[in-house]
């Protein structure tokens, strides 16, 4: 009682030693001291720069680069400025984050649950790749890699080509008759549903299902051309152009070019997109109401290819594509992966996975064993079980150190400066910051940029994790 | 790189108001000369196996230390990638960059830098696999070629086949090892560099003898050392030690000679070797200041014959780099 009273009335102290104001004092001061420190920092970094005739603005920026980036997303040319080189570069380097952030994700979470499957060969194989990948050094790797790629590839002249196929459907008649293929496969599919289960009828749903699209999307169109007889004409024949090159300038395919009317093209693959998702939606329902499921893949699939498909051939193949033809040194035309981003996607992917797969096996783990004890006891098999009771609770865990790896391979791209991928750091702190001088200014933009896309990422992450947490009760 | 950078940025931060203190003090004080250098290009600057640094380059900085120290091992040799040596120069890193850089008017004029004498008169080149069949670069349409980032070669690339109405991929590497790493695994059809680097690299290659450089120069590349601005006694140091070399050669006077030359009774030897006048005092030096170069490194000849010339790996020829009474561009102004 008397303890509480104490505490109520606050006991008169002289300013100074009020713990509040004294706390209040020291970060005040704290924080005079660190900006001021800051401004002497910068302040004199420019009077040095000024009196050593080094740039301080951005007159650069706008300024002719003159040198060329032998990957680029956007036009570029020698002729380019330094703030467009800037873009390529920028470009180029989440190019490879997206890329290998989705590939590092897709392998960190198979090795991460084969390090824990029963299986003697999937769990020593994850847990040798992780311990090999986890501890050689990065830069190592990424060199390796590339000589890996490039050494065995032949050059120019002597390719790997692979025959590519080309389509041509100049007839309306025979689109009908592949409308009318594409509603047999889609009988036959329901058909086999309607097997009852555990029968063979039952077994053989998914392959004959499978089997009567690839019949209907494939088989159709030699047939309309025997139909019609036209040589060249309604054809689905192999061997044109070769469409795939590999060699040690990389891997060339042919680029489509967008002619007049691709636009429907394009338009109906939106609609797939749309109709797919209000299906899914629509087939969630359904299961939630009624516990039936639906062929949602399946389906999904189908529109995918299939709306697209009869939009391209109904407005009369707008898309062509452009073939590599290899012309003196080179392939020119066509669409060319450089090996530099394969060897660097490679080694990023590889490199991060392993980590992602520790973090995975840690999630997974923390998951209480009751939990796919329960599921099992329920009836549920391994791979529901993980996938609908084991992974979302882990994923909690998983998380935010997730999140640091999706950073430290973002960030860690930079390294493609020595295998000569032309990302941010090779082309802006390396090429620009050389011609220009103007080394502060742009070693500030690049650290601006990483912090930019760190921070982006993170949130992004945050917010996912804020979506799939639990409600506290 | 990055580590190089943020001591660039930290020196630019730190240092107290401008070059309050001349560069020669600061080097007299901490009793050695902080020589930017090639990382490692065979005749311009290389380390060898016990670290010990030879060069063109290399020997331009050991007379700067003989000038100032009498003792040409007071060197401490700092290995820069083309892409840091200028911000390693202004920053204060190095007090002088003699690394085989081209002397261009923007670096002059925007980078905040004075190019002391020309060392080497050089011009970029092409060089390409015999089996390519060509005999020009102007064969070379299509080529992917490969390259050293951060160097004017990439730019005079771009001019070249823009010139030339010609399509081309560029490969750009940090170094000029991987760059030539990977011409030799055939990623590039052509390797490009400055013509004296050319011969250098070329000997790095599994095969040398299936490569070929070709005939055109396509831009003009004079190599010379570079100091900040905002020290003329030291700019003047660095130029006229290259000067002296110059003389020595023209005057005949060699490491062997020079003590012999000492007793000469022409005037103009008598002024370069201190021995009438004292024209070190005007760059902060002593009289003996020329003497002290030939004496511990040699004249402009030697240094060449042994480096790049005919005593060496490279065989390089005179050419351009000959001293202009005998049909080259070398030329020094006299010590008067």
């Amino acid at each position: 009682m008397s303890e509480r009273g104490r505490e109520a009335v606050r006991p008169q102290v002289p300013l100074l030693h009020d713990p509040r104001f004294r706390g209040l004092l020291t970060q005040a001061v704290t924080a005079v001291v660190v900006l001021s420190l800051l401004w002497v920092a910068v302040d004199n970094a420019a009077t040095n720069m000024r009196a050593r005739g080094i740039p301080t603005n951005f007159d650069f920026w706008n300024r002719v680069a003159g040198f060329d980036i032998n990957q680029t997303l956007i036009p570029y040319s020698a002729v380019s400025t330094y703030g467009q080189a800037f873009q390529v570069g920028l470009l180029n380097t989440l190019l490879v984050a997206g890329v290998g952030i989705v590939f590092a994700t897709l392998l960190g979470f198979t090795l991460g649950v084969m390090r824990l499957s029963s299986n003697w060969a999937a769990r020593s194989f994850a847990t040798v790749y992780v311990e090999t990948l986890r501890n050689v050094p990065l830069l190592l790797q990424l060199l390796f890699w590339y000589n890996a790629i490039l050494s065995p590839l032949p050059a120019p002249r002597a390719s790997l080509a692979m025959p590519s196929v080309t389509l041509t459907w100049p007839d309306a008649a025979s689109f009908g008759l592949a409308l009318g293929a594409g509603a047999l496969a889609i009988f036959a599919t329901r058909f086999a549903r309607g097997q009852t289960p555990g029968s063979a009828g039952a077994l053989l749903a998914p392959i004959a299902s499978a089997l009567g699209w690839i019949v209907a999307l494939i088989a159709l169109p030699f047939g309309a051309a025997a139909f019609w007889g036209e040589p060249g004409g309604g054809v689905l024949h192999w061997g044109g152009p070769a469409g795939l090159y590999l060699n040690n300038r990389g891997l060339l395919l042919p680029n489509p070019s967008f002619g007049p009317g691709s636009g429907w093209v394009l338009a109906a693959l939106a609609l797939a997109v749309a109709a797919s998702v209000l299906y899914t939606l629509q087939a969630r329902r359904r299961q939630a109401a009624t516990g039936a499921q639906s062929p949602v893949g399946l389906v999904s699939l189908a529109l995918l290819i299939g709306l697209p498909l009869i939009a391209f051939m109904a407005t009369g193949a707008p898309v062509t594509l452009d073939y590599p033809v290899l012309r003196g040194f080179n392939f020119q035309g066509g669409l060319r992966v450089n090996p530099e981003f394969v060897a660097l996607v490679l080694g990023l992917v590889l490199y991060t996975a392993s980590f992602i797969a520790e973090e995975v096996r840690a999630g997974v783990q923390s998951v209480a064993k009751g939990q796919s004890e329960a599921a099992h006891a329920l009836g549920l098999r391994a791979s529901p079980t993980l996938r609908l009771v084991v992974l979302p609770q882990a994923m909690r865990v998983i998380l935010p150190p997730l999140t640091s790896q999706y950073l430290n391979l973002t960030k860690n791209s930079s390294l493609a400066v020595f295998i000569g991928y032309p990302e941010l750091v090779q082309v802006f702190m390396g090429t620009v910051l050389n011609q220009t001088g103007a080394a502060v200014q742009v070693i500030a933009v690049t650290m601006a940029v990483y912090l930019t896309i760190s921070l982006a990422t993170s949130g992004l992450m945050a917010l996912y994790a804020r979506r799939t947490a639990w409600a506290e009760r | 790189m990055m580590k190089r950078l943020l001591i660039a940025a930290s020196f630019a931060a730190c240092v107290t108001t401008g070059a309050s203190a001349g560069v020669l003090d600061t080097i007299k004080q901490k009793g050695f000369l902080s020589c930017g250098s090639n990382t490692g290009l065979a005749g311009f600057g290389l380390p060898d196996d016990k670290g010990v640094w030879t060069g063109l380059d290399v020997e331009f900085c050991r007379a700067i230390a003989a000038a100032i120290f009498n003792d040409p091992t007071k060197v401490k040799f700092i290995p820069l990638t083309a892409k840091d040596r200028f911000t390693a120069l202004q920053s204060g890193e190095v007090d002088v960059l003699a690394r085989n850089g081209t002397w261009t008017q923007s670096r002059e004029a925007e980078l905040g830098l004075h190019f002391g004498g020309v060392n080497y008169y050089d011009g970029q080149g092409f060089m390409t696999r015999k089996k390519n069949n060509i005999s020009s670069a102007l064969e070379l349409n299509g080529a992917s070629i490969c390259v050293q980032q951060g160097t004017t070669t990439e730019l005079n690339m771009a001019d070249f086949f823009r010139t030339n109405n010609m399509k081309y991929e560029g490969i750009a590497f940090a170094t000029a090892d991987e760059a030539i790493k990977a011409y030799d695994t055939g990623r590039c059809d052509a390797f490009t560099t400055d013509v004296s680097q050319l011969y250098s690299e070329k000997l790095k290659l599994v095969n040398p003898d299936d490569t070929i450089v070709l005939p055109e120069v396509i831009s003009k590349e004079p190599l010379a050392p570079a100091v900040r601005q905002g020290d003329s006694q030291w700019f003047n140091i660095v130029r006229w030690t290259h000067y002296a070399m110059l003389n020595a050669e023209e005057m005949g006077v060699t490491k062997a000679n020079v003590d012999e030359k000492m007793k000469s009774q022409t005037p103009e030897v008598r002024r370069l070797l201190g021995v009438e006048g004292d024209f070190g005092k005007g760059l902060g030096l002593t009289k003996d200041w020329a003497y002290r170069i030939v004496k511990h490194v040699g004249n402009y000849g030697e240094s060449f014959d042994r480096n790049v010339g005919e005593n060496s790996k490279l065989k390089i020829k005179r050419g351009q780099n000959n001293l202009w009474s005998k049909g080259g561009l070398q030329y020094a102004p006299p010590v008067r």
